[in-house]
């Protein structure tokens, strides 16, 4: 019998090794660590519970029969983050690159298909050289099952992916169907073709890392949500985001102990916006000094830097916030910030947390740039995303609030639960001598004057808004906190239905 | 007594006179420019006039508009502070066509010690001791040697047209003198074309010591004893304290009575400042008179039990002077530092900005330690371009040196600033500097203790002990909220890991952490259980978010302050500002594995040293540039900057053009 059970050990212990010693060390030497280190630091000590361990491949082709190695490839399982359950996949970039087979896919999809009826998110860790090219066509198959997973589970359970080596071609689909990617800086690219590719069929020659390092992802293309020194940092903050993140669409936000005192005022947001109205300040002193404890773990910080989005707590419980970027050309919503805040709206309905929203917006972004890049289609996208929400949604207007982006940005008209503003809130369809300029047209210099001071005194503030209930109140900056959190505790058990349909159509 | 005055001033200043004159019943006027609407002074203050635009040469400087605001206030007299027209003599003379009293010394007064050499012919006049030397042209080495011998070693021999250090030269003999003399004299020939020279006495290691001074309208005036100012940077003094760790009673008591006979002299009726200049085995020679009061003077009147402001505003309503001499005891010691928004990691740049955080530490007197703040600040509020970039002035004061330095100490490490750079890093690294700590002080401390400016401090010893010990206990109680996260699978809890490894910069720290009854305990590992420094007991009531981990470790108070960073902490205390990172042992076997990475080479660029408008850019693109050539200039605190091309190149790219306004760091123009 024990040398029966010491089978077991041997078998294990061949697999743990992956692609062996020497490839690990390779792993090593580029600054990465292996698919089963990343999930040590991911999940909590001694918790992992890996599932198909022993699985290899059937491929007979191109003498691939002769090459096997147990797990084939990705390290998949189950285990914990601070007592939360989470499964995941890890790509094993010592075992055939990581490529992914039929076994490898159907790997994956087993654990998609676990966590789909365990109601806990996925996060998937990407490290790998794309499809296995001797299974061909297989490949593709179970790239298109993983795919379709993805999408099933999508707004059912959380999804991550973290990229940490090279993930191109079929394999950057998977992720981009996930609600968050993030990447570690000068390790990790994604793209669809390579360099290769590009040279073969454009001419243009380009590094992995022009073209799609960390960088590209996290400040041009808006694809990546965020990016890390090592695959550490990257670990470790990815168990700080999963404790702001609800296990599934009906669970509702995790809840811990807050520190912080609800009700204690902050007399340093009374002087936050400045006297001069085209002086900027930083929104997200604002965002800091309302969540609890400081603590807001933003997304796509360096993409669409006009938008800020990202998770914080309120009384212990998560909370999204967006917020207009005043630092950032005024605050002022493009297509980019529009599609960066759309999505992280949906997400935060989707799985039922509420969204607090600041704004400081002097409107949509003119231009040739803009319309031709189809401002009107992304701008409805966050006006969508808001109008379609169910769940509390929290407004605090603390400057401008011009246009249609006033509408755009959680108002009243599209939903907002509880609309706030500042003293300091200007409310209106333009700045005053913009409006001027249009009312009184072929009017003398000192006529502008005088009628945009009027224009000024009557418009540019709250008071006109909240006359015809558009604001319900108008607060103090220095109580916003706890203003938010009251507003909060009152909408816990919002309820708020949709009518039944097939599903909506986005403006994508 | 006055039912109502004015305030010609801002800042921490102003908000200390009316916090005295509301002590005494008395109305405050504040006056403020256009940028300091939303000031503390002005908040402080009954009523408060606006007196221009943002500029001080447009407000705070000009007479006219102090003297109607008084006017239109009503008020009776006006505290100039210090600094503004403090010491102009045309002031007082206009407050009095005006029939407003002001509150300091007569014109006459101001105008006698305004000028130095009249200042120094008075307190020659008035038997002040004066730097020996002699003032006529010397004829000839023979000449000088008799001069020099008469004035005592070492002397200084000096060029009259001197500058730039030409034709000059320090002598400690007879032998030097003669040699130094013809060879200062050639020199100066063929640089100025002037060979007259002079010599004086050369005071090695020198310190700066002031006696602070107190008169009335009726011709008395007394002292309050000294203070030592000899921690300067740049003329600029730093740290003060009162009394001078160099003085004994008889010193203090011949310098004191210079400075009265002094100010009797030139009729002084108000507060004043005799300052001097103090060699090493306390001989003192007059250098100037301030008639005014000082911004140090807080330590005096820490020591002394009496408020400065108090009495000047009483001899200026005509009182009495109601202390005498003999009643003038110094008690205790106190300490002072100045707290400005410079980056001491910048050569101390100015930095401007909000305060997006201000906690001082708090404002107490118990167990016979003493700590005040004056300070003009809010958090929220801001720190303006336009005027003097200082935030407070932190002053505590205890029964001895060594426990008002070690107060001083404490009450900067829970000094909590942020949004903008500030100097309390280096003011720590002062309290915990052995020589400042012995009292062996000059003014050339700072230059010869940190010549090459002030650098961040690693962590090391006992601090770094103390701050892993913190680190790991702020990780420890963020980690006991973690456990009671909801959602958690039923039966399985998370094991908690005991061994920790805390990151310090490059430094690895070992360490065991749990809580012992009430405290966390913590082992360090590899050191013998019974020897110093194994075991730490924490005490403390942080939270998770507080800025301040304030406690104390085996009893002995302790304050660090705490920002979280991604995966660890930016901790500061006594000057050493750090970044902690708390690891398991496996993570940080991982973190081992990690890369290194090297930061971005910035040579190539030329960033801005500290918030500020672009004045000029001095090169195009594609032009070759030297190394050391002016490559553009910025403004910050009505202060051109100068920014010099740090290599050889080729400018490849500009970014920035005169007029913009930059933040610091921005890349103003970029190499090949």
């Amino acid at each position: 019998m024990k040398d029966i059970l010491d089978k077991l050990d041997e078998r294990r212990a061949e697999a743990r090794l992956g692609g062996g010693d020497k490839r690990i060390e390779a792993q090593h030497k580029r600054g990465k660590l292996t698919a089963r280190e990343r999930i040590e630091l991911l999940l909590d000590k001694d918790s992992f519970e890996e599932i198909d361990m022993f699985v290899e491949h059937r491929s007979a082709d191109f003498g691939m029969e002769k090459q096997k190695i147990p797990g084939d490839g990705v390290v998949t399982g189950w285990g914990t983050i601070n007592g939360r359950t989470v499964y995941l996949f890890s790509k094993d970039f010592t075992v055939f690159g990581g490529s992914l087979s039929e076994a490898h896919a159907q790997k994956i999809m087993k654990v998609q298909d676990m966590a789909m009826k365990a109601r806990c998110p996925i996060i998937g860790v990407f490290d790998a050289g794309g499809a296995r090219i001797q299974e061909g066509v297989a490949a593709l198959g179970g790239y298109g099952e993983v795919f379709k997973r993805n999408v099933i589970a999508s707004g059912v359970i959380p999804q991550i992916s973290v990229i940490m080596g090279p993930c191109a071609g079929g394999d950057v689909y998977s992720p981009a169907m996930t609600d968050f990617i993030f990447m570690v800086r000068d390790t990790s690219y994604m793209f669809v073709t390579g360099p290769d590719v590009v040279k073969t069929v454009t001419n243009e020659v380009v590094t992995a890392e022009e073209l799609g390092g960390a960088s590209v992802h996290t400040a041009k293309s808006g694809v990546a949500d965020g990016s890390f020194e090592n695959d550490v940092d990257c670990l470790l903050q990815m168990r700080r985001l999963m404790d702001f993140l609800p296990s599934n669409f009906e669970a509702g936000p995790p809840t811990w102990p807050s520190f912080a005192d609800i009700d204690a005022i902050d007399e340093s947001l009374d002087t936050l916006v400045p006297d001069n109205p085209n002086k900027p300040y930083d929104i997200k002193e604002l965002i800091t000094k309302v969540v609890d404890e400081g603590d807001f773990f933003e997304l796509s910080a360096a993409y669409a830097k006009n938008i800020v989005i990202g998770f914080g707590r309120v009384a212990g419980s998560t909370v999204g916030f967006v917020a207009n970027q005043p630092m950032v050309l005024a605050g002022v919503l493009d297509s980019d910030a529009s599609r960066k805040a759309a999505r992280f709206v949906r997400f935060c309905d989707a799985f039922n947390i509420p969204i607090v929203t600041f704004v400081d917006v002097p409107g949509f972004l003119p231009g040739t740039d803009q319309e031709y890049g189809g401002l009107i289609k992304h701008g409805a996208k966050l006006l969508f995303a808001y109008s379609q929400c169910t769940v509390p949604l929290v407004t605090v207007i603390t400057r401008k609030a011009f246009g249609g982006a006033y509408d755009v940005m959680a108002s009243k008209h599209v939903g907002g639960d509880l609309n706030y503003a500042w003293p300091t809130a200007q409310i209106a369809v333009m700045g005053a001598k913009g409006a001027v300029e249009i009312i009184f047209r072929g009017g003398t210099p000192e006529q502008i004057a005088a009628q945009t001071k009027q224009y000024e005194d009557r418009f540019l503030s709250p008071f006109v808004a909240a006359e015809r209930g558009y604001i319900d109140d108008v607060i103090m900056p220095h109580s916003t906190r706890k203003r938010i959190a009251r507003a909060l505790a009152m909408l816990k058990n919002k309820h708020a239905e949709m009518p039944r349909r097939k599903h909506d159509n986005l403006p994508v | 007594m006055f039912k109502r005055i004015l305030i010609a001033n801002r800042g921490e200043i102003a908000c200390r006179i009316i916090k005295t004159a509301r002590k005494m019943g008395i109305e405050t006027v504040a006056v403020y420019s256009e940028a300091d609407k939303d000031a503390l002074h002005v908040e402080m203050a009954d009523t408060a006039v606006l007196i221009g635009p943002p500029p001080a040469a447009q407000s705070y400087l000009i007479i006219d508009k102090i003297v109607a605001a008084c006017q239109e206030t009503g008020a009776e007299a006006v505290h100039p502070g210090y600094g503004f027209l403090s010491e102009r003599e045309a002031f007082p003379r206009a407050l009095e066509a005006a029939g407003i009293v002001f509150i300091g010394p007569n014109p006459k007064a101001i105008a006698a010690m305004g000028d130095k050499i009249e200042s120094k012919k008075a307190a020659a006049a008035a038997k002040v001791s004066t730097v020996p030397g002699y003032l006529g042209v010397i004829e000839d080495e023979k000449e000088a040697v008799t001069i020099a011998n008469e004035i005592g070693y070492p002397v200084m021999i000096k060029a009259s047209a001197g500058g730039g250090g030409k034709g000059m030269r320090i002598a400690w003999s007879e032998k030097e003198v003669a040699e130094g003399f013809t060879r200062s004299r050639s020199e100066a020939k063929s640089s100025f074309g002037d060979d007259r020279m002079f010599i004086e006495k050369f005071i090695t290691d020198p310190r700066h010591i002031e006696i602070q001074v107190l008169g009335d309208k009726h011709g008395n005036v007394i002292y309050l004893g000294e203070r030592e100012c000899s921690i300067q940077r740049r003329n600029q003094k730093v740290i003060e304290e009162a009394p001078s760790p160099l003085l004994d009673e008889a010193t203090r008591k011949k310098m004191g009575e210079q400075a009265v006979a002094l100010a009797k002299a030139v009729g002084y009726d108000s507060a004043g400042t005799v300052e001097f200049v103090a060699g090493q085995d306390k001989s003192f020679f007059f250098l100037e008179m301030n008639t005014r009061l000082q911004v140090e003077h807080p330590v005096t009147e820490l020591i002394t039990g009496i408020d400065l402001v108090e009495q000047m505003i009483r001899v200026a309503a005509g009182e009495k002077l109601s202390i005498k001499q003999s009643d003038v005891k110094l008690k205790g010691w106190a300490v002072e530092s100045r707290v400005y928004a410079e980056d001491p990691y910048r050569n101390f740049l100015p930095s401007t900005g909000r305060l997006t955080r201000y906690r001082p530490p708090a404002e107490r007197v118990s167990d016979g330690i003493t700590v005040r703040n004056d300070t003009g600040v809010y958090e929220g509020g801001e720190i303006s371009l336009f005027y003097d970039p200082m935030i407070a002035k932190l002053v505590t004061h205890g029964p001895t040196r060594a426990e008002a330095i070690a107060a001083q100490g404490n009450a900067l490490d829970a000094f909590v600033v942020d949004g903008i750079r500030h100097n309390i890093p280096f003011l720590s690294a002062l309290m915990a500097h052995p020589r400042w700590k012995s009292g062996n002080l000059s003014t050339g401390f700072i230059a010869e203790e940190f010549p090459e400016g002030f650098h961040a401090q690693t962590p090391e010893g006992e601090r770094a002990d103390v701050l892993a010990a913190v680190a790991a206990a702020i990780d420890h109680v963020y980690g006991e909220r973690k456990r009671q996260i909801s959602g958690q699978m039923n039966g399985r809890t998370v094991t908690r890991e005991a061994n920790r490894a805390v990151w310090l910069g490059d430094k690895e720290m070992r360490l065991e952490v749990k809580r012992e009854n009430g405290t966390i305990g913590v082992r360090f590992a590899g050191r013998s259980d019974d020897g110093k420094g194994a075991v730490m007991h924490l005490e403390s009531d942080w939270k998770p978010g507080e800025p301040l981990w304030g406690g104390t470790i085996d009893s002995k108070p302790v304050a660090v302050q705490v920002r979280t960073i991604a995966n660890g902490f930016a901790l500061s205390y006594q000057g050493v500002e750090t970044r902690a990172y708390v690891y398991t042992e496996r993570e940080a076997a991982y973190a081992r594995l990690m890369p290194v990475k090297q930061a971005a080479d910035t040579g190539k660029l030329v960033l801005c040293p500290m918030p500020g408008l672009v004045v000029s850019i001095a090169v195009k693109e594609g032009q070759e540039v030297k190394a050391g050539e002016t490559v553009a200039v910025v403004e910050a605190m009505k202060m051109e900057n100068v920014l010099r091309a740090e290599i050889d190149g080729t400018v490849k790219k500009i970014n920035a053009k005169p007029g913009d306004s930059l933040a610091v760091d921005a890349v103003i123009l970029e190499f090949a």
